[in-house]
């Protein structure tokens, strides 16, 4: 069972407000513009890729897509799929928020959706999740399991995205006991720290040697590299993103879900059954915008009162009785 | 007598092969759009299309022209003196970060016509100061420049990532970037000069570096050709011994050329932060400086051969982006895979086909030499 | 002319044994490229089993001619004909084929290889190594016994002396099978001994029935060496004549096309104060070795001094320490009143401000960029005189001008400014040099191996114009290692031998034996007492 319900987040969805520009079935004309990860990045990118997929096999609509290679391409391509009628647009990740606010103000009657940053203008939908929470809840697992009092984050790229990660899951990690070590490491300061699992094996190598027995990897297809020597070294690693359980059994403790193919799945949906409407979501356990893996490849590793303790937190969590710093409110990790 | 050499006239040497090496890289891509059911015509009538058919498409063409012009003079240059230039994208992401940090502290006391200048001179100074460090391990340490020069990219790449997270990001941001710029430390794009003069084009990244760039080819062309810097700048590139013997100290040489090359190689930065984003960021040079490396290989060197070879280029950038757009089956990989065959057949093999092609000159210009011969 | 027209109605070639056909025989053989007509309606017989010269200036059409032969270009018409068979060769492999090998005036051996896989090079059978190695070094130890060729078949090329790489080259287009074999000025890299150990081995190589053709623009060796010579010029064939019925007086003179003075003419120096002082000049090399050993003399205004030495024996070092190229180890040297030393170095630049021009031994090497315009080239060391400079930009209309009027006064052709520096033939090259170096009346000239790889025309010209130089009181050092040359120059001679200063003489007294004994550190009692002698220099720096 995966913890995550696609429903409830899909309900919620469709429970804001109607579309102001509402479409006739079948008529739309969606495009997707992926960032420069590209749409098979393991990681952000692919879920976005997963989403509209669905939505393509549920409804038969086809769209367009764009994978942008360099800075200037955002606007470019934004423009032109807006340019050539398409309608609704997703706009991948934080970057394109400037690109897509600049295309949107020329575009006034044409839908964009942009996710994991907010665009706030009439024809934008803006999408972002509460990373920080569902880190805190993967942090706690990671300190619930571990037998050292030292667990471990693996990051991609050095951003401030990564960071926000990093900060929830030292907070999930200390919330267990303000004893546990944290150690961090993040792969590089280039888009290359993206896909460099050699890299991501040689930190896990080292963390891991430094006592180290969980490791949280937020470093999208570099975390394939964490999870292998995870395994081979008997020790247990903490997917991201999307459902990782299934990559190595018995190693994966769980996954972080941050459920970004169903904000791109949604996003055409609503356009397609004229649902659509603007406004800023902010996904966070609340919303089941994010949450933990829990499935058949896990459920032998986390133990009742594991599960017990999370979710008490969880529940703290979304009725505000414990709150998460977010790293990006203030840049810093301190709490 | 060996007049062989001499006897190949230069336009087989600088049109003819790079048009054949170009020809052929087309023919493989041909190929390989083939057997991916993509009409290799109708692929390049849209890359064509892409690049030169409207305002637009010509705006971003000589938009990415104008940063190949840079980088590939940056690389001519250095070439010039023998040495291998690898760091063109370290050196404009730093150029860039000068040009950043110099409107950031300035734009909301000067006017623009003194941010410019103020500007273009940090650009180089920023690019000039980069390249200066692997100069100086090469010129007076013996580390080899390709090796130091690649690593510099790494740790420019390095620098300025801790730079826009930690300190010069805008607070509040998601994306590691800085506030924009105020107005008086824009760049006019071109289609806003065009609108001064009341006409109306298509908005485009392309802003006024493209005058700056092709100042700078004058420029470059002098300063070679035609001063004595850049005649003990080849002297040096074309026989070191030559060179001592006559008094010139091929160190200096190699700091003075490496300082040019990193200056021009920063101008990337006034393109790109001060004319199109108007803000500091992360990864704006996206491979310029590489691409640098074979537009200056296939220009020969010469700025009249970088402009040629920078506008193919930004012809195979911007049109093979709406190849990409246009084509579903046309991944953004394929894109680089032409990209890529261009460089090798026009950088890496270009001398493959040299001898063929000159001795098939040769055959064919003997042919009408002989009756004449015999005459005699 | 009257000559050409004498060669004319002489036979178009030596004549050959009634019975047996000429080993090559080439028949109106014309090559051009582009409009530069490299080889007219050449004609040649060769005779089986003779050593024929091929003589003529740089540019005359020598070398186009033998890659004919050899397949690296094609004729535009005209006939080879190989043992009376008419042959097609449009490639080295052809050419191999016909029994034609060739000794390239630049080696081309693997360095980091044996000589028995040097020599198998190209020619493996099969694709297992090692037998063929086994058969070739037998073969090759067949071929060194045959023919006296001594080399020791597992050193690595790269390792031997220049001699013996040149036999390696030899021993390479026998074991191809080779019966004719051409040498293209292969005594350019020898010493003189290795010139004579060379000319031993063809001699015993046609003894042995092998063909060999000479090409050379040194007369001497033509009348060493050759049975035959045909000289060409402007790409034509000018003259065949045995060589036992020509002189070299004749031969210089159809070479040229007019008459030559082998001999220099000049009057007795006009010493005046001392330019050049040296005193305990040292310099040792990167692995330790002492290049230039204690070397004390001075050279005085409007005398030549000639520095005599077979060649690695510390000459080049020596020029390139007075000139600044290679700093100074221990001692020091007074140039035109200025004292230099190993605390003081003396660079280049500094030098020419001092009026010491250098005409540096390895033209291409040092001298010129091959890159460069002749006019780009004709300005090197002095890039940074201000008459060639305006604020920033060069003036090229000055530079272009002065070039041409130095290509005028030193006759260098083509007298085209623009040109690249290497189209021009070695000779001219030099001249070049000359003129950028000579024309701005230094008052020290330092010149190595002035003719080196230089034609017989302007052999004469170069000469005349050291000559002259010293005449109007410049000093010249001059470094050679043509013993003719230093002594038909010379006013003193001072002799090197490892680095060291062995003997110093009067240019009378010298003659080619002592000097040579001399050079080799041989010279009984001559070189005993002239050692001390030198040590002491004569007059130390102002």
């Amino acid at each position: 069972m995966v913890r995550t319900l696609t429903a409830a987040a899909a309900a919620l969805l469709v429970s804001t407000s109607l579309a102001a520009t509402a479409a006739v079935a079948d008529d739309i004309k969606p495009a997707v513009v992926f960032d420069m990860g590209g749409k098979f990045d393991k990681s952000f990118n692919e879920g976005v890729f997963n989403g509209v997929e669905k939505f393509k096999k549920e409804t038969g609509v086809s769209y367009r897509e764009f994978e942008v290679t360099n800075e200037t391409q955002r606007e470019q391509a934004l423009r032109r799929m807006a340019q050539r009628g398409a309608d609704p647009i997703i706009g991948v990740g934080f970057a394109q928020a400037p690109a897509l606010e600049k295309v949107a103000k020329e575009f006034p009657d044409t839908r964009f959706t942009i996710i994991d940053s907010v665009v706030d203008l009439p024809n934008v939908r803006s999408v972002v999740f509460k990373e920080h929470e569902g880190s805190f809840l993967v942090g706690m697992i990671a300190a619930l399991k571990s037998e050292s009092g030292k667990v471990g984050f693996v990051g991609g790229m050095d951003i401030p995205l990564i960071r926000k990660f990093a900060c929830g899951y030292e907070q999930g990690a200390k919330h267990v006991s303000g004893n546990t070590e944290v150690l961090q490491n993040m792969t590089g300061t280039t888009p290359a720290a993206w896909n460099d699992p050699t890299r991501g094996s040689e930190l896990a190598k080292s963390q891991f040697d430094r006592g180290v027995d969980v490791i949280y990897a937020a470093a999208g297809g570099t975390g394939v590299g964490v999870y292998q020597t995870a395994k081979d070294s008997g020790k247990f690693a903490i997917g991201v993103d999307s459902n990782q359980n299934h990559l190595q059994p018995g190693t994966m403790l769980t996954s972080m879900l941050k459920r970004v193919d169903v904000a791109a799945y949604k996003a055409f949906k609503d356009a397609h059954d004229g649902s659509w409407a603007p406004g800023i979501q902010v996904l966070g356990l609340a919303e089941e915008g994010v949450g933990w893996a829990l499935d058949e490849y896990n459920k032998d590793l986390v133990s009742a009162d594991m599960m017990a303790k999370v979710e008490a937190a969880a529940a703290d969590i979304v009725s505000g009785k414990l709150s998460v710093h977010d790293y990006m409110s203030d840049n810093s990790c301190s709490y | 007598m060996s007049a062989a050499p001499g006897s190949i006239p230069r336009w087989v040497d600088i049109g003819l092969i790079p048009l054949v090496n170009i020809a052929l890289a087309f023919f493989v891509s041909g190929i390989i759009l083939w057997t991916i059911d993509v009409d290799p015509f109708a692929a390049v009538e849209i890359i064509l299309f892409g690049a030169f058919g409207y305002d637009e498409a010509i705006g971003y063409t000589l938009y990415y022209t104008t940063n190949f012009v840079f980088t590939g003079l940056a690389v001519a240059v250095a070439f010039h003196a023998g040495l291998f230039n690898i760091g063109g994208e370290g050196q404009a992401y730093i150029g860039g970060l000068g040009v950043g940090l110099g409107i950031l502290l300035v734009d909301s006391t000067l006017p623009f016509v003194l941010i410019l200048p103020l500007s273009i001179l940090l650009a180089a100074a920023f690019g000039a100061g980069w390249a200066a460090i692997p100069a100086y391990l090469q010129a007076y340490r013996g580390s080899h420049i390709v090796i130091t020069t690649i690593m510099f990219n790494f740790i420019a790449s390095a620098l300025m990532v801790y730079l826009m997270v930690n300190i010069l990001i805008q607070p509040g941001s998601m994306s590691p970037e800085s506030r924009e710029f105020a107005p008086s430390g824009h760049l006019p794009f071109i289609h806003e000069v065009f609108g001064w003069f009341g006409m109306q084009v298509t908005p485009s990244p392309l802003n006024l570096s493209v005058v700056w760039a092709a100042i700078c080819c004058v420029l470059v062309w002098a300063f070679i050709w035609r001063t004595r810097w850049g005649y003990q700048i080849r002297t040096v590139g074309a026989n070191e011994t030559a060179a001592i013997y006559a008094g010139i100290d091929p160190r200096r040489v190699i700091m003075l050329a490496m300082a040019v090359s990193g200056a021009l190689a920063g101008f990337v930065g006034i393109n790109e932060v001060m004319g199109v984003h108007h803000r500091l960021l992360l990864n704006f040079t996206a491979g310029y400086g590489f691409t640098g490396i074979a537009v200056s290989l296939m220009g020969r060197n010469h700025p009249v051969g970088i402009v040629l070879a920078s506008l193919l280029f930004g012809m195979l950038y911007q049109g093979g982006a709406e190849l990409a757009f246009e084509e579903p089956k046309v991944t953004r990989e394929l894109v680089v895979t032409i990209q890529g065959l261009v460089i090798l057949f026009s950088g890496a093999l270009a001398f493959m086909m040299k001898g063929p092609i000159e001795r098939a000159y040769l055959r064919i210009a003997g042919g009408f030499q002989r009756p004449a011969g015999q005459e005699g | 002319m009257s000559h050409q027209q004498e060669s004319q109605e002489q036979h178009a070639g030596p004549p050959g044994d009634a019975g047996a056909a000429p080993a090559i025989e080439l028949r109106s053989i014309n090559k051009a490229f582009g409009p530069v007509q490299a080889n007219k309606d050449v004609s040649l017989n060769i005779r089986p089993g003779s050593i024929h010269g091929i003589i003529g200036e740089n540019g005359a059409g020598k070398s186009t001619l033998m890659s004919i032969l050899y397949g690296f270009y094609e004729a535009d018409s005209g006939e080879i004909l190989i043992a009376g068979v008419p042959t097609r060769i449009r490639s080295s492999n052809d050419a191999i084929a016909a029994g034609i090998g060739m000794v390239h005036q630049h080696f081309m051996l693997v360095d980091n290889m044996s000589v028995v896989e040097n020599i198998m090079l190209g020619a493996e059978s099969g694709a297992i190594l090692t037998s063929s190695v086994a058969a070739a070094r037998a073969e090759l130890e067949r071929l060194e016994r045959d023919y006296d060729l001594e080399v020791d078949p597992d050193a690595l090329a790269g390792d031997l002396p220049v001699g013996q790489q040149q036999r390696v080259e030899i021993l390479k287009a026998l074991y191809r099978g080779a019966d004719i074999l051409i040498l293209d000025e292969p005594t350019g890299v020898l010493t003189p001994q290795e010139t004579d150990q060379l000319f031993r081995i063809l001699d015993s190589l046609r003894q042995q029935g092998v063909t060999i053709v000479l090409i050379t623009h040194k007369l001497q060796e033509i009348m060493a060496v050759t049975d035959h010579v045909s000289v060409m010029r402007g790409g034509e064939m000018i003259a065949h004549r045995r060589t036992g019925e020509t002189s070299k007086e004749e031969l210089a003179e159809l070479m040229v096309g007019r008459k030559v003075l082998l001999r220099v003419d000049k009057a007795a120096p006009q010493a005046g104060e001392t330019v050049l002082a040296l005193e305990s000049l040292t310099f040792v090399d990167r692995v330790g070795v002492k290049r230039v050993d204690n070397v004390s003399f001075s050279v005085r205004a409007g005398e030549i001094v000639g520095i005599a030495g077979v060649s690695g024996n510390g000459q080049s070092e020596l020029l390139d320490l007075l000139s600044g190229i290679r700093p100074i180890s221990a001692g020091r040297f007074a140039m035109m009143g200025q004292m230099f030393s190993a605390a003081h170095p003396l660079d280049p630049a500094t030098m020419r401000d001092l009026k010491v021009a250098h005409v540096p031994e390895d033209r291409l090497r040092s001298g010129l960029v091959r890159t460069f315009a002749a006019e780009e080239s004709a300005i090197l060391g002095y890039h940074n005189d201000p008459a060639y400079n305006g604020r920033v930009l060069m003036n090229q209309e000055v530079i272009h001008e002065d070039c041409a009027r130095k290509m005028a006064d030193f006759d260098v052709r083509p007298p085209n400014a623009s040109l690249k520096t290497a189209n021009f033939s070695g000779g001219n090259q030099q001249k070049l040099i000359l003129a950028r170096e000579i024309s701005r009346g230094p008052r020290l000239l330092l010149v190595g191996q002035p003719t080196r790889g230089v034609d017989i025309g302007a052999i004469e010209f170069i000469h005349r114009n050291i000559i002259a130089m010293r005449d109007s009181g410049s000093a010249v050092l001059l470094v050679s290692v043509e013993l003719e040359e230093i002594m038909s120059l010379s006013d003193r001679i001072v002799v090197m031998f490892e680095g060291r200063i062995v003997g110093e003489l009067p240019a009378h007294e010298a003659n080619e034996r002592l000097l040579g004994l001399m050079m080799a550190n041989a010279a009984p009692e001559r070189g005993e007492e002239a050692q001390p002698a030198a040590a002491a220099p004569e007059a130390p720096g102002a």
